[in-house]
């Protein structure tokens, strides 16, 4: 199964993955290959990429999923592997949008600090697993 | 004597300025090119959202969404981008005077949304409403940082306070030719409906929840794609400003050492003179 990944601002992979688990909007959700013609909006969290014995974690702000004709196409918000991912910004995110929350916003104000609280927690979560995983083989 | 120090003066000054020149002409160059990749580098997205658009909208012949209905035209809004600098040649003129002769034809009041410093006061000083005005966006400005610009462009549209929306931008054509366009934005024109057999799609939660959610990114990927072509027409008009400036400075250098050159040996005919003068005087 071919998986790409693009944000508005560059293309972020594309290669043949075995199978991807992204956070839908319904509920995370794996797709192996051969699945239905397919069309989700997904929720900031983490993407995880299985190849071969490789996994792949991003973090990714929200978007959208289609798979059709064994093709898989993420158009993503943003998207950032987790290698990428500088954590001390994370956690600064994170206690920020808390400290955003805390003051009890409305509207548009209460959306942006709950995406951004989202998006952190994201990135935090793809680093952790990344962390495990090299545990796991040492 | 104070003839010559005057010329050689005037060719240091002018070498300075050549120096600069250049190195604005280099500048621009590179910013250039980046701009220029980072438009190619969007391109896969952009292309494969309108094509989910389309088939979205080609199943859904009833959908109703703010960013689609059509209204009776009393009020337009132009996202108007120039460029906060000058020396960029007529890059920012032109598109100025685009604009304001469009919306005279126009003939609906209009309302601006001015992207750089350029066009703002422009359109301010002819008296044209501007709304709000973003200045100061580095070259390196992602999606993000336009997402306060496209909220008021979906915001006011959805509300009904305007009800069709422009994009006036200079068209990067080549490194040597930019075209002030100006692109309709809202209300969005779903792509054509294809006759061919579209395979049934599982939707989550909904077609309708997906296009909507859809739309709002495709306003914002066209700003986006707009505001990309804006920089690299900028730094391409001042790039070849900058190299005519430099080559105009060489010309000048040419003519004043040339100046300065006829006045140095007139200077030593001159003396060359007085002292011949002198001897003759003193053995005659």
């Amino acid at each position: 199964m071919r998986l790409t990944i693009v944000t508005a601002e560059e293309l972020i992979y594309s290669d043949d993955v075995d199978m991807v688990v992204a956070p839908g909007a319904l509920g995370e959700l794996g797709i192996l290959p051969h699945h239905a013609s397919f069309m989700t909006m997904i929720d900031p969290g983490e993407l995880r990429v299985k190849k071969g014995e490789e996994e792949l974690s991003l973090a990714i702000s929200g978007g959208f999923l289609e798979v059709h004709k064994d093709k898989m196409i993420i158009l993503a918000d943003t998207a950032e592997r987790a290698e990428d991912i500088d954590m001390a910004k994370a956690s600064q995110a994170k206690k920020q949008a808390l400290e955003l929350l805390e003051a009890q916003p409305k509207d548009a104000d209460l959306r942006v600090a709950e995406a951004a609280l989202r998006k952190s927690l994201a990135e935090i979560k793809a680093v952790e697993r990344r962390r495990a995983r090299r545990k796991e083989r040492i | 004597m104070a003839d010559i120090r005057r010329i050689k003066r005037r060719i240091q000054s002018v070498q300075n300025t050549a120096r600069i020149t250049n190195a604005m002409q280099v500048i621009a160059s590179s910013k250039m090119k980046r701009a220029q990749d980072r438009d190619i580098s969007g391109r896969p997205y952009a292309e494969k959202m309108r094509e989910v658009i389309s088939h979205l909208a080609s199943q859904m012949i009833a959908f109703h969404h703010p960013l689609l209905t059509q209204r009776e035209v009393k009020k337009v809004m132009v996202v108007h981008f120039t460029s906060d600098r000058g020396l960029c040649g007529g890059f920012n003129a032109n598109l100025n005077r685009h604009v304001a002769s469009f919306i005279l034809e126009d003939g609906h009041p209009a309302t601006i949304v001015a992207v750089g410093r350029r066009g703002g006061s422009f359109m301010r000083r002819s008296g044209v409403e501007v709304c709000a005005e973003f200045t100061g966006l580095a070259d390196s400005v992602g999606v993000v940082d336009i997402r306060p610009l496209s909220q008021i462009v979906i915001d006011d549209y959805g509300s009904g306070a305007i009800d069709r929306v422009y994009l006036a931008y200079t068209r990067f054509l080549s490194t040597a030719t930019q075209h002030p366009t100006i692109y309709p934005l809202l209300p969005l024109k779903p792509g054509e409906r294809e006759e061919e057999k579209i395979p049934e799609y599982i939707y989550e939660p909904n077609p309708a929840q997906v296009l909507s959610g859809l739309l709002p990114r495709y306003v914002e990927m066209q700003i986006y794609h707009a505001l990309l072509e804006s920089i690299a027409s900028e730094h391409s008009a001042r790039m070849v400003a900058m190299k005519n400036a430099t080559d105009n400075a060489h010309d000048l250098i040419d003519e004043l050492t040339l100046a300065y050159n006829k006045a140095r040996q007139e200077m030593i005919t001159r003396e060359l003179l007085d002292i011949t003068g002198g001897a003759v005087a003193l053995t005659g």
